[in-house]
């Protein structure tokens, strides 16, 4: 790969390093430290099976030190093994530095090196003794809406990146609006390159204070904060020495914290029919509870057909229980003989979701090929596909100064606009705010098979 | 307030809607199944998927015929206890019928690809649900969890479909199909608590045992009737396990005394090495060289 990689280290050097080279000899020192620690060090014990997942996303621009936060995070809870280590190093050496450059972890694919650009979201994963991880590192320049919102998506929580010497920057802003948009309740703005502003608190307190002030509108639910220096290690997983003033949780212990699954399982219950099994008799539903928790006995709302019913039995992937829980795989059985197949929803009876033939949603275009206004399309919400069309585009969102601009009514990848939607059948939906998994959509383009567009429904 | 599922309860509820999906969503699937330890997990997980019906698609094989007979005893044994079909197509067949041709001591491990292409063709199917997952190579960690292919098998890394929330897109037109991956998000520590957790029985070679092999680039290379010494190698017997299992002539066991799933995932935790690091003569051969075979429709 030496050909290859000649024109990585011109692009590499040129973009990631930029802004960092006037302290290289301040970037050789503190690297070379952990570099040589590493192979020393075991990997941590992991409890089997008492940890739960937490997905999270990590956004920022090129230069604000992602790649080095991901690897910071993936070196010191001991995930990069010694092979990886090596091609790490001697990559590192090949491209100039001293010592093993952890941002050359999150280095992609060939096709990439090649253009020396990302193309796509990654995912990485990590464990520590309390839990399982799984990043979407997402680039930050290149099409980012599209890849900010396929990682946001999933995401339960967002670690925004910030640079400390520059504070709040237009590219801040829009990670912020978008983690918001996609309905992450938890963010974490990690202000990086303490080590550029002498480690000032105060420097630390303005970038908190402007991204307060443009946040405070959004009303995320919960905003965080953590100052740290990923180069060196301080505050992602060791606190380091040089932040004495900060009390709080390092960066790590945030995402140990955090507990998104929490907030689903307090909502009405949710539930779309993957499969309808004939097993010795009894139908079962297959499927995965949306939201909320049934027990057996519960009176349950079928849809379309209209129906009321109870829940006979609940068999988990153990057996069956009295009880399951958002995010459970079961198969259900009802009272009732009833018309259910594939697509249906068994709902709380009292509080069921809206069964609707329009919409209204924050539409994310993610094809090349622009929306056909009146053009038929495909809606995938939850297990039930319907065709559709856009019926009239409201406004787009200028994703530059995060307005409404009206006059528009065709879209191109990366636009984000309110449109009404009209279906073919309905769907059985909540809002995206009150319910990501019964509130989100795609739409297919019906002619090439592709994923043309993401939907919120408002 | 209930304690949280474990990470494994949630590894498994994601699989198993991902399998009911293909069920719900394709046509023709298959379940690519080797025998090898993630494809036992992958058909453990369609086993609870579809409990107490039967797994409602056929098991595929793509043979190299160079297999550890072991594992050739499990697949088939699997096979039978679930009566799930198993189909085997073989790189052999491939190259009596020309579509492959091998230079000399060249692995049929790469071929596999051809051969899956023609078994796709051949059985019309939409879709082929395999083990990979994301974290053994850098080249998977952009995989999609429905991975679509073109008319020629093709993997475009710039051109995957979009994949959010849990909105999965199987949908293909004539000649194309998905590769579905629902073990993306386990890592091989996962892969062997779930082993452990299930009590799945695997092919004894994946413990310690006894094994003639010689040292190779940093490897250690199985002696066997496919791969003699070579001129100057010493041959040791020690205690080995293999990590992964693929063709006999490209898999190498790492020195261990692990005889159960436990002592495994102790090892596991404490490696230093990634699983095809250690065990994978093709992987090694360039960095780059497990994106070219996917590219080329290889899993």
């Amino acid at each position: 790969m030496s050909t290859d990689d000649a024109g990585v280290l011109a692009f590499k050097n040129g973009l990631r390093f930029f802004g960092r080279e006037i302290h290289p000899a301040k970037k050789a020192e503190i690297m070379e430290r952990p570099a040589e620690a590493a192979p020393d060090l075991a990997r941590p014990p992991h409890e089997g099976g008492n940890s739960t997942v937490l997905r999270f996303i990590t956004c920022g621009s090129v230069d604000d030190g992602k790649s080095t936060l991901i690897g910071r995070l993936l070196h010191d809870t001991r995930q990069i093994l010694e092979d990886q280590f090596a091609a790490l190093a001697q990559a590192s050496r090949r491209r100039g530095f001293a010592a093993a450059d952890l941002s050359l972890v999150t280095d992609g694919l060939e096709a990439e090196r090649e253009q020396g650009i990302t193309i796509d979201v990654a995912y990485r994963y990590f464990a520590t003794p309390r839990r399982k991880f799984i990043i979407a590192d997402t680039p930050g320049h290149e099409q980012y809406t599209r890849n900010m919102v396929t990682g946001a998506s999933t995401a339960g929580a967002a670690v925004l990146l910030a640079d400390a010497s520059k504070g709040l920057l237009a590219q801040g802003r829009r990670h912020l609006y978008l983690a918001h948009l996609l309905g992450i309740r938890e963010i974490v703005v990690a202000v990086n390159k303490m080590d550029l502003v002498d480690h000032d608190e105060r420097v630390f307190d303005a970038v908190r204070a402007s991204f307060a002030a443009f946040a405070a509108p959004l009303r995320i639910p919960s905003l965080r904060f953590v100052p740290v220096c990923a180069l060196a290690g301080e505050m992602v997983v060791a606190r380091g020495a040089r932040m004495p003033w900060y009390r709080g949780p390092t960066l790590l212990e945030i995402l140990e914290g955090i507990e998104p699954e929490r907030a689903a399982r307090a909502r009405p219950f949710r539930f779309s029919v993957q499969l309808v099994q004939r097993a010795s008799g009894a139908r079962r539903y297959l499927g995965r509870i949306a939201a909320g928790a049934v027990r057996k006995g519960d009176e349950v709302l079928v849809l379309p057909a209209s129906r009321r019913t109870r829940v006979a039995a609940i068999h988990t992937l153990e057996g069956e229980r009295a009880v399951a829980r958002a995010g459970d795989s079961v198969a259900l059985a009802l009272a009732d003989e009833l018309d259910v197949s594939r697509g249906d929803s068994i709902a709380h009876a009292a509080q069921p979701p809206r069964a609707t033939r329009e919409l209204d949603a924050t539409l994310v275009w993610l094809a090349e090929q622009p929306l056909a206004p009146r053009a038929r399309y495909l809606l995938k919400h939850t297990t039930r596909t319907v065709g559709a069309r856009v019926a009239g585009v409201a406004h787009v969102v200028d994703i530059h100064a995060l307005e409404p601009r009206a006059g528009r009514s065709s879209l191109a990848m990366n636009d984000i606009a309110r449109v009404a939607l009209e279906l073919a059948q309905p769907v059985f939906a909540d809002t995206y705010a009150e319910e990501r998994a019964t509130g989100a959509f795609i739409l297919i383009d019906a002619a090439s098979g592709h994923t043309a567009a993401a939907g919120m429904i408002r | 307030m209930t304690p949280d599922r474990s990470h494994l309860d949630w590894l498994e509820s994601e699989a198993v809607f991902i399998l009911r999906e293909v069920a719900g969503e394709c046509a023709r699937p298959v379940l690519l199944f080797s025998g090898g330890k993630d494809s036992l997990v992958l058909l453990r997980l369609a086993e609870k998927a579809f409990r107490p019906g039967r797994v409602p698609f056929p098991l595929l094989h793509i043979d190299t015929g160079h297999n550890f007979p072991e594992v050739l005893e499990c697949r088939d044994r699997r096979a039978a206890e679930l009566g799930v079909r198993l189909l085997v197509r073989s790189v052999e067949g491939s190259m009596r019928r020309g579509s492959v041709r091998l230079r000399e001591g060249e692995s049929r491990n790469a071929a596999q690809s051809v051969t899956l292409l023609e078994a796709i063709e051949e059985l019309q199917l939409d879709a082929a649900i395999g083990g990979a997952r994301r974290d053994e190579e850098k080249a998977r960690a952009k995989e999609r969890v429905f991975s679509f292919r073109d008319t020629f098998g093709q993997w475009d890394p710039r051109n995957q479909r979009p994949e959010l929330w849990d909105l999965y897109n199987p949908r293909v037109g004539a000649g194309e199909h998905v590769r579905v991956f629902p073990i993306s998000n386990w890592t091989e520590l996962d892969v062997w608590q779930y082993i452990a957790r299930e009590k799945l029985e695997l092919p004894s070679i994946y413990y310690a045992h006894r094994r003639a092999v010689v040292r190779r680039n940093g490897l250690l290379a199985p002696v066997t009737g496919l791969t003699p010494p070579r001129a100057g190698e010493a041959v040791e017997e020690l205690w080995v396990r293999f990590r992964t299992v693929g063709d006999v002539s490209c898999t190498c066991p790492v020195a261990s005394r692990a005889a159960t799933p436990e002592e495994v995932i102790a090892e596991t935790a404490a490696a230093r090495v990634t699983e095809r690091g250690a065990t994978r003569m093709d992987d090694r051969t360039s960095e780059a060289s497990m994106e070219r075979r996917k590219r080329e429709g290889y899993f």
